[in-house]
């Protein structure tokens, strides 16, 4: 019984880490699929987004739920702001191009949030009702976990209700198994761009600042975490919310396993089975074979 | 005869007879280089590090300028390189440093070759993240094996016998370091420019050009691919390698992401698919990140992005590139004059 008990607690702390993981990924995993474009600076505006809501809590006065909003909405604004005056540039240019481009990106991100408002760690303050412990019935859980699973669920549910059962979802489902079709049916295909690359964006400063708690929050994030999107993107397959969700969560508990009885290599497992899966599904487990 | 110019005499034909011609500016990174050595003996430490890096861009400028490859896990190469040569001389089994070089080029050839067999099926997001993570697997691998690699604090000490029983590697005064890896880069630069110039390099700036168009008329382009990238990484651990004895250590940032991503920056910067983009841009590199992070360490930081979005937007061709922008806009006639007849 207590071997199920941590078993369960591990479970549910790697679940915890992979719904942090698909929050921010989905947009940019949308964005791959819809654009083909590689787009490096996507930790970047998740690291944006949780020092807006961190920042905002602390000098606005405002609790954490609204915060998540402003975060979520100045987020998807500043990036709709890039996405129409330097990304559209780079659509139809090479993907050494793109990735020079935002690589840029995130380095100015990094050294702007840097000198205004310092390389420390910003730490985020939980309002009362989602610190302490939850209990599950046959277990205690840390409260803010179970919050961030359930809000995960809830955002996987509502982003499939919205990609299969809206207008809007229909056309970006076309766009990304045909755009050139798509377009020619009378799809703005520029518009839809833009919204879902803001609304990405969006949703990456959501997880930035739910897993800020837990991941930190100092300059680096855009870079540090990057191979961890990446890659979650890339198993999952560009351009599918089921993949992202299910490659986000296989990768957030494996990890988050691995680091409790292999500390030192488990990094290495996850790198060595991206590379395995990769090799033997090159558009990652849910893609569309081109 | 009129005055049409027969198949031979046309002006196409003698570019291309021409084209791997050595031109008058050619040796002038050289004769700088040697003036650099008699100029500035105090600042040889720096210059060592910048021909190692115009080397190390120059195997990526192969992978990714001439074959189109495009990896951001170049890096495991010069790693591999650094590390076979570091382990050979801290276990005393083999201190040697040319044959070393070699040993080294040897090991990263064998892992670009293993690793290019397989990644090099695929293309755009699949390769990169394939490159990258073959990188972070090797990086882990090193900081895991601490007894052979000394993990995370890496190899110290390594000591080198003097080149061909005569020159000291001095740590301090880097003469004989400075020299040996200008000598080492001339070697390895002469091998680039041939290879470029020649069928096997005209294939591959085909095979970037229009992949498919290459298969169909019938080149072998996997094996190409494959060849060029094995080259490339043996180029690299030649880097890698020459790092090591240059700086007599190795550690983890050989093998890291920071490296990968340097080099690249270095080879977008002076320009890719241009074998002289190397040298500007590890000039240019060195010279920015030096002035810049002396104003203020965050300012290079914000230099470099400012640098990259500016290139990605404008300037695709690097500093090369908008040099020969600008002269062919000083001359335009000069493109214009038929051969003379």
């Amino acid at each position: 019984m207590i071997f199920g008990i941590d078993f369960a607690s591990m479970i549910l702390g790697g679940m915890a880490w992979g719904v942090v993981l698909f929050i921010v990924s989905v947009g940019l995993s949308v964005t791959m699929g819809l654009m083909g474009f590689v787009n490096l600076a996507h930790g970047a505006f998740a690291m944006l987004g949780g020092y807006i809501i961190v920042l905002s809590m602390r000098h606005l006065g405002i609790g954490f739920i609204p915060a998540l909003a402003v975060g979520f909405f100045g987020t998807a604004a500043i990036s709709m702001l890039f996405e129409r005056t330097l990304y559209s540039r780079l659509y139809k240019a090479g993907e050494l191009d793109q990735v020079l481009f935002t690589i840029g990106l995130a380095f100015i991100f990094i050294a702007s949030l840097t000198v205004f408002v310092g390389p420390e760690n910003q730490p985020v303050t939980l309002p009362p009702e989602l610190r302490g412990q939850f209990d599950l019935g046959f277990m205690q859980y840390r409260t803010y976990s179970i919050f961030i699973i359930a809000v995960g669920v809830a955002i996987v549910v509502g982003l499939w209700l919205g990609f299969e059962r809206t207008r809007f979802g229909a056309q970006i489902r076309a766009a990304v198994d045909n755009r050139r079709m798509a377009e020619s049916l009378g799809i703005n295909i520029d518009r839809l761009f833009s919204i879902t690359f803001g609304f990405g964006s969006g949703m990456a400063a959501l997880g930035g600042g739910l897993g800020a708690e837990f991941l930190g929050l100092d300059p680096q994030y855009a870079l540090k975490y990057l191979v961890f999107f990446l890659i979650v993107v890339a198993v999952g397959g560009a351009g599918s919310i089921v993949g992202v969700f299910s490659a986000s969560l296989i990768i957030g508990v494996l990890d988050f396993v691995l680091k409790k009885y292999v500390p030192q290599g488990g990094t290495l497992f996850i790198y060595a089975l991206t590379i395995l899966l990769l090799l033997w599904r090159p558009q990652g487990l849910f893609g569309k074979s081109t | 005869m009129s005055a049409m110019p027969t198949l031979t005499e046309h002006p196409a034909a003698l570019a291309l007879t021409r084209r791997h011609r050595l031109r008058w500016w050619e040796p002038l990174p050289w004769v700088l280089a040697l003036a650099f050595y008699f100029l500035f003996p105090r600042h040889l430490g720096f210059g060592t590090e910048l021909l190692i890096m115009v080397l190390f861009a120059i195997s990526l400028d192969l992978a990714l300028g001439y074959a189109g490859i495009i990896t951001l896990g170049h890096a495991a190469f010069f790693g591999a390189g650094a590390y076979t040569v570091g382990m050979l001389a801290q276990y005393g089994i083999w201190t040697e440093p040319i044959t070393g070089l070699i040993a080294g080029a040897a090991v990263a050839a064998l892992i670009g070759f293993l690793s290019g067999l397989v990644l090099l099926r695929t293309t755009g997001l699949t390769l990169l993240m394939l490159t990258l993570c073959t990188m972070a697997l090797l990086e882990e691998a090193a900081n895991l094996g601490h007894d052979w690699t000394g993990g995370f604090d890496g190899l110290t000490g390594i000591t080198i016998p003097p080149l061909f029983g005569l020159f000291e590697f001095n740590p301090l005064f880097p003469k004989t370091q400075y020299l040996y890896v200008l000598g080492v880069l001339f070697v390895c630069f002469v091998f680039a420019r041939t290879l470029v110039y020649s069928p096997f390099g005209q294939s591959l700036t085909g095979i970037r050009e229009n992949t498919l168009r290459m298969h169909a008329v019938g080149a072998p382009v996997r094996t190409r691919l494959v060849v060029c990238y094995t080259i490339s990484a043996a180029l690299a651990g030649i880097a890698g390698g020459i790092w090591a004895q240059a700086n007599a250590y190795v550690n983890l940032s050989t093998l890291g992401l920071d490296r990968a991503a340097t080099v690249l920056i270095i080879l977008v910067l002076g320009g890719y698919g241009r074998l002289y983009g190397a040298f500007v841009g590890a000039l240019a590199y060195m010279a920015l990140a030096h002035f810049l992070s002396q104003v203020y360490p965050t300012a290079w930081q914000l230099g470099l992005g400012l640098l990259l979005v500016a290139i990605a937007l404008f300037a695709r061709g690097g500093i090369i590139g908008v040099g020969e922008t600008l002269v062919q806009r000083l001359r335009p006639k000069m493109y214009q004059k038929q051969p003379p007849s």
